[in-house]
């Protein structure tokens, strides 16, 4: 048997999970509509004045990013669990941690990306500031990849567990606070023609912070899950 | 001593709701604590227990059945 | 060679024992110093010139958020010790802790909340302190839904025990992220009132004070401890024996 390179075994994971979520093609689409429609009730329920939902939309918006992420969470790991498929890889030879990159990497493909392509559209539809544009798109580039990545540990620490998935709110969403704070923060600054560079320095500290050591804590979590 | 007389000391120069609300909450949670740890524990040990007398039935159960297999087939003819 | 007299320690059963002689001790401990410093703090201590007869939550107050804080650090060290050197007693150990962590931390927000009215005129700010120990505390919560949704506990010490290092790092960020958030957004109508100052007849009920909360938490976690031994070990022999004994000698 020929071994894989570490280059070849992630795109083959990744390729693998995008593959299995085109055929499943609800499982992309149903979080992205939460998304949606979570954003328009805000509006519904606090009113239409343009200059209270400009105030509010870049926390609106990032707490229905929150909220959709966890909600996709699911199916990081739980379908590989169920299929026994989970296990084949914590087999072979390829270290755990790039395995799990992969599949991170994946998730964010098939969550953050679509998340970040449709936020301008809702933005618009919250009256957002338009000099915020720029600061939303930048922190949710660098701020969904944490949300995937945080969210990973949670969902590999709650994989084997039947009734994971309140459990894994409980979990995850704590750690997703200090994404929050520093993007709406820096989406308001924005607004006011500041410079928000070190909010978003802080935000892209996190992500790499987390992209080094969150798949360590997620292999860890994995081999306690599958036992 | 800082107050003159009891209802002094339960007014608390007129903070006393909350200071007794503050006391009493972590008196009570404390109380708490302690009380589910105790019973956590005689739970455990119940249990335990409990398993140990099922396995010594079963056992013995099982050796009678051992001891008179032929009483219980002519029983039956 | 240096850690050999530690080696002993990680027998369950020795441990078991341990734990059950100085619990006592501890318990004794902690109900003279409580019933001291409380007492000095309630009737001894004076009134402070700005706050008034509220200080006196103070000797609550800070104890419990201090040990808040002190509980999560010791339970991330037993988690990562359980993690490296495989230590399965530091798993019931850091299983001991969390319930304890997390009544503290919810005196410490109750206190401060109490505190808090009629200081600063409401019941709840969102002041960088509060919300970080409220994250505190679903951290805690956390952890311990965790452990609760294992059957096998061997497992939920494990996972439990990633969470709480995962929450360790976390910690820092989220208290930095709150206080930076906070400083931005501080609300003009809260006017804060400085800390007050520390007088030797003020510091000294409150070193009481803590010194008997600290007994007061060692003599929980070694009874906590004791119960996560005996549940993770109850197929030993040893186990049976103990507690067919003790049976016996409730039976007389």
């Amino acid at each position: 048997m020929t071994q894989l390179s570490y280059r070849a075994a992630f795109g083959l994971i990744v390729k693998r999970d995008l593959m299995i979520a085109f055929r499943h093609r609800d499982d992309i689409i149903n979080p992205l509509l939460f998304f949606v429609i979570v954003v328009t009730l805000f509006p519904l329920g606090i009113g239409p004045e343009s200059t209270t939902l400009a105030r509010i939309a870049p926390g609106i918006i990032w707490v229905a990013a929150l909220l959709a992420t966890l909600l996709s969470l699911d199916r990081l790991f739980k379908s590989d669990h169920a299929d026994g498929s989970l296990e084949q890889m914590l087999l072979s030879p390829q270290p755990i941690f790039i395995l799990v990159l992969a599949k991170i990497v994946a998730h964010w493909l098939l969550t953050g990306l679509p998340l970040i392509l449709i936020a301008p559209l809702l933005a618009v539809l919250l009256h957002l500031n338009e000099h915020s544009y720029g600061a939303l798109m930048l922190t949710l580039l660098l701020g969904t990849p944490v949300l995937s990545l945080l969210g990973a540990i949670g969902v590999a620490l709650t994989v084997g567990i039947k009734k994971g998935g309140v459990l894994l709110s409980l979990l995850v969403l704590p750690l997703y606070i200090p994404v929050l704070i520093f993007a709406t923060s820096a989406i308001d600054t924005a607004a006011m023609n500041l410079p928000y560079n070190g909010q978003l320095a802080i935000i892209a500290a996190i992500f790499f912070a987390s992209l080094t050591l969150a798949p360590f804590a997620v292999s860890a979590a994995l081999k306690v899950s599958t036992n | 001593m800082q107050f003159d007389s009891f209802s002094a000391f339960i007014a608390m120069g007129g903070y006393g709701f909350y200071v007794w609300l503050s006391y009493g909450v972590s008196l009570m949670a404390l109380a708490l604590l302690v009380f589910s740890s105790l019973t956590n524990h005689k739970k455990i040990k119940q249990q335990i227990a409990q398993r140990q007398k099922r396995e010594t039935k079963l056992r013995q159960a099982a050796e009678l059945q051992n001891a008179q297999p032929r009483a219980d087939i002519s029983h039956k003819t | 060679m240096m850690w050999k007299w530690l080696h002993p320690y990680a027998n369950p059963e020795i441990s078991y024992h341990f734990a059950g002689k100085i619990l006592p001790w501890c318990a004794r401990l902690a109900f003279v110093f409580l019933a001291i410093g409380l007492t000095w703090a309630l009737l001894f201590a004076p009134a402070d010139y700005q706050q008034g007869d509220t200080f006196r939550i103070f000797y609550l107050h800070v104890p419990a958020a201090m040990l808040s804080m002190g509980i999560y650090l010791g339970m991330a060290i037993a988690a990562l010790s359980s993690l490296v050197w495989q230590l399965r007693l530091a798993d019931a150990t850091a299983a001991a802790m969390a319930p304890i962590g997390a009544t503290f931390t919810f005196i410490a927000l109750i206190t401060g909340a109490a505190w808090g009215k009629p200081m600063w005129g409401t019941w709840w700010i969102w002041d960088a302190r509060l919300t970080s120990e409220l994250i505190l505390l679903f951290l805690y919560l956390g952890v311990i839904a965790l452990h609760n949704a294992f059957e096998d506990k061997n497992l939920a010490g494990k996972a439990a025990g990633i969470l709480a290092l995962v929450g360790v790092i976390n910690l820092p960020i989220i208290k930095y992220s709150v206080e930076w958030w906070n400083t931005l957004h501080q609300g003009a109508t809260v006017s804060k009132l400085g800390q007050p100052s520390m007088t030797a007849d003020m510091f000294w009920p409150f070193v009481v004070c803590f010194i008997g909360f600290a007994f007061f938490v060692t003599a929980l976690i070694c009874l906590r401890f004791r119960s996560e031994i005996l549940n993770r070990n109850s197929m030993r022999p040893w186990v049976r024996e103990l507690v067919a004994t003790e049976e016996k000698v409730h039976a007389v």
